[in-house]
């Protein structure tokens, strides 16, 4: 197999990561407004994912850095062209990971309060604008011959890309909501169960939209099995969270995010970014791409790195695998 | 109107304001996470409450800055692309790979064991429980190798062939690329100077507590402890400075004349070092300067009969290579920030040394002492930043030193007022978040440690409370 075509799969992988992991870190920060009745319970959604959000929000930063080194042409275009979209995540991140470690530094609610809201508002934000950048990577976007991004931000907004944004931003509400439902107990992960049981019709039909559409207008037969795949893993999720396999439901919606970022990937192969007014300007895997001999250091890198690196992130979850409950919130000193 | 609506312009400001920004937090976060390190290691061999305090301590502090340091972290991974495309594409062959590779063994690293060092305390064996902080550590101090191999790569580009057609740079040593002498030399000095930050930190706390008589048994070990690793730090810091410069000299030798505002190209004697000039530094106008014979020469040379290259010797040869155009980067911008970097450092070490022997055998300092001492955290910041601006800046007009000029580098289609609603952006949140994080280190450090905590009667056991957000 070709480098770039492994890398291709391994940026791929890396998505995966990130959605699958800072995913549910959106969905609970998102569902502070929700589940959060008062002070005590947003501590306890936000302890959920408190050990394991930085080192979840990590993955994008090694999947930006794996972009620029694998495929620079791809990383250069995609950033410079979704400037303002990307400067709103940018921003979006910034709040919610300071917000994690100041609104426990001061005991008024006033203070809180106001971090919960750039928590709830920085994790909506990214959970929406990385399925609108998505979506338009995989609708494809007018480029010149020098691969620069020539539309304006408010093209970006079309029907398609904002149904991609409006499918991540439920898809991980929903995942994070789940999450809850298997760290936390008591009431609260009573009302996460019913709350995703609700947000969770409302996601399969929006992402089945998503994955129909992006099958009749840019799929291929393997982008449409995996389509079908993370279709049905979805549906399965919701069944499973009905009849309380809270895990189970946990673990199909993980798949059910990788298998929709596999298809948009699927969906891509083999451009990376397909020019919308000329074949001639798309970026490709070809085109896009380091020299052999980088991407062979850096697959002997990943290759090296990728277990150490799973086994001590699996381990840090197995370490912070007892669910939190107001009772530990009441029982810490500060 | 137009003027300020340059996109060059306003990006490198952008990448300047948010650079030096992170940068804050950056070498704080190195320098403290090591003596935290350092603090818990005492505690788990000697079982010493104090040691405990102070890991507790210096630890909360160490988080209130780590945050601001990862999330405006993710700022630089990505507008390398957002800002700099044409750079990216020009480089990313080569300069992309530090960058992965600090991604995949560092960041991970450090943001993992981060979260298992925070909320571990209760959960951890103790022995593991001290692994934790290391391998942050470890995590840390690696991602500064790899930024900095990358930064040497535009200082001093090694390791690489132009490709005419696709015009990049490809790699073609991955090993060369790594060990530029650059790195090599730039690497300790900027992790060395890191502790200096972090020695500083711990210095002015140590010295507002013990001058107003309280926290005496966790904050005079404290102070001496920041006195030394100053003196250590400070002293390898300038060492290796030293060899940088040497360094520097053979790569960018326009740096070091620009360095010095030297005009014309002086051997021995005459290659003199001036620690002020008052009047114009462009060396039109000289009204007085203190100048130290020969040392110049020997900075850059290691002889006193060396040679310095002048700025207009050295841009007379530069336009033969590459043709016309300035190739002098701002002079006073460089002239000052190399005097400001070394003077502060400098100070730093002679007010450690100072304070060692001040507080020598349990001795009481004057109130006047630990009012300078207390200045020691703020300026070794300072030194810190006007280091990098003197790096950066004295690299002008080169973006990649030979290869690319900073103005060939901008993404051509972000529009100036893209740029301007970035960086306004940017500079207004980051302004807020600055007020915030100073008032929150401010409040931990003036509430002190807490008491040293009671061990349980049975097992002699210290239990840690569980720690939540």
């Amino acid at each position: 197999m070709e480098l770039n075509i492994l890398w291709f799969w391994i940026i791929a992988a890396m998505f995966i990561g990130y959605f699958v992991l800072d995913g549910f870190d959106f969905g609970v920060g998102m569902s502070l407004p929700f589940l959060g009745k008062d002070d005590t319970d947003r501590r306890v959604l936000i302890n959920t994912i408190g050990p394991v959000w930085d080192l979840n929000e990590t993955w994008v930063i090694v999947a930006g850095a794996s972009l620029f080194a694998a495929f620079p042409e791809w990383y250069a275009t995609m950033f410079s062209g979704f400037y303002l979209a990307l400067l709103l995540i940018l921003l979006a991140l910034i709040a919610r990971g300071v917000s994690f470690e100041y609104r426990h530094q001061r005991p008024e609610l006033k203070w809180k309060k106001s971090f919960d809201t750039m928590i709830v508002v920085g994790s909506a934000v990214p959970a929406l604008l990385w399925g609108v950048a998505f979506g338009n990577v995989v609708r494809g976007v007018p480029l010149d011959a020098d691969f620069n991004y020539i539309g304006s931000f408010f093209d970006l907004l079309n029907p398609y890309a904002l149904l991609a944004g409006l499918t991540t931003l439920l898809l991980f509400f929903t995942h994070g909501v789940i999450f809850v439902s298997t760290k936390t107990e008591g009431d609260i992960r009573v009302r996460a169960r019913s709350l995703a049981i609700k947000s969770g019709l409302v996601t399969i039909v929006v992402a089945a939209s998503f994955l129909v559409w992006t099958t009749l207008a840019y799929g291929t037969l393997a982008s449409g099995i995996l389509a079908a795949v993370a279709a049905v893993a979805l549906i399965t999720a919701y069944l499973a969270n009905l009849r309380g396999n809270e895990r189970t439901a946990f673990g199909l919606m993980a798949v059910t995010i990788g298998f929709a970022v596999l298809t948009l990937f699927a969906s891509l192969f083999p451009d990376v970014m397909p020019a919308s007014n000329d074949v001639a300007n798309s970026l490709t895997i070809e085109n896009a791409s380091s020299t052999p001999y980088t991407l062979q250091v850096m697959s002997w890198t990943a290759l090296i790195a990728a277990p150490v690196i799973l086994g001590y992130q699996g381990w840090t979850y197995w370490v912070f695998r007892k669910r939190i409950g107001r009772s530990h919130i009441e029982a810490a000193v500060h | 109107m137009n003027e300020w609506l340059d996109p060059l312009l306003l990006s490198r400001w952008q990448f300047g304001l948010t650079t030096v920004y992170h940068f804050l937090f950056v070498p704080l976060t190195i320098g403290l996470v090591t003596t935290v390190a350092i603090f818990q290691t005492a505690w788990y061999r000697t079982d010493k409450a104090k040691y405990l305090q102070l890991t507790h301590f210096f630890g909360k502090i160490f988080l209130i800055n780590f945050a601001m340091g990862v999330v405006t972290g993710i700022v630089q991974e990505f507008q390398f692309g957002m800002n700099w495309s044409d750079y990216s594409r020009f480089v990313g062959d080569v300069f992309g790979a530090p960058l992965a590779f600090e991604g995949i063994t560092a960041f991970f690293l450090e943001a993992t064991f981060i979260g298992l060092w925070i909320f571990g305390w209760d959960k951890l064996p103790k022995g593991l429980h001290l692994a934790t902080i290391w391998l942050t550590t470890v995590g840390s101090i690696a991602s500064a190798y790899f930024i900095i191999a990358a930064n040497a790569f535009m200082q001093n580009p090694v390791a690489y062939q132009i490709n005419e057609v696709k015009g990049r740079a490809e790699l073609t040593s991955i090993g060369e690329l790594l060990t530029n002498p650059i790195a090599i030399a730039a690497f300790p000095h900027t992790i060395f100077a890191c502790f200096m930050v972090s020695a500083g930190l711990i210095i002015s706390v140590a010295a507002w507590h013990l001058s107003r008589n309280q926290h005496l048994e966790t904050m005079r070990p404290a102070l001496k402890f920041g006195l030394w690793m100053m003196v250590i730090a400070g002293a390898l810091t300038t060492l290796m400075g030293d060899q940088l410069s040497l360094a520097m000299v053979q790569a960018q030798p326009m740096k070091m004349a620009a360095a010095e505002a030297m005009y014309h190209t002086a051997t021995g004697a005459n290659a003199s070092f001036s620690i002020f000039t008052l009047g114009t530094p462009d060396g039109v106008s000289e009204l007085f300067s203190i100048r130290i014979p020969y040392l110049l020469s020997f900075l850059s040379t290691h002889t006193f009969d060396g040679t310095v290259e002048g700025i207009n010797n050295l841009q007379e040869q530069y336009v033969q290579l590459y043709g016309p155009g300035d190739y002098a980067p701002i002079i006073w911008v460089t002239y000052w920030s190399f005097r400001w970097m070394i003077g502060l450092g400098i100070a730093h070490i002679l007010v450690a040394v100072a304070g060692l022997w001040f507080t020598r055998k349990g001795k009481s300092p004057q109130t006047w002492m630990w009012k300078i001492a207390i200045w020691s955290f703020p300026m070794s910041l300072l030194a810190m930043s006007v280091g990098w601006v003197f790096t950066e800046m004295g690299r002008q007009p080169w973006l990649v030193f030979g290869l690319l000029k900073t103005a060939d580098g901008v993404s051509p289609n972000v529009s100036g007022l893209e740029i301007l609603i970035s960086l306004i952006a940017f500079t207004l949140l980051y302004g807020a978040l600055a007020v915030v994080e100073f008032r929150l280190i401010l409040k931990a450090v003036q509430k002190g440690p807490d008491d040293a905590p009671v061990p349980d009667p049975v097992s002699g056991e210290i239990k840690h409370t569980t720690t939540v957000y």
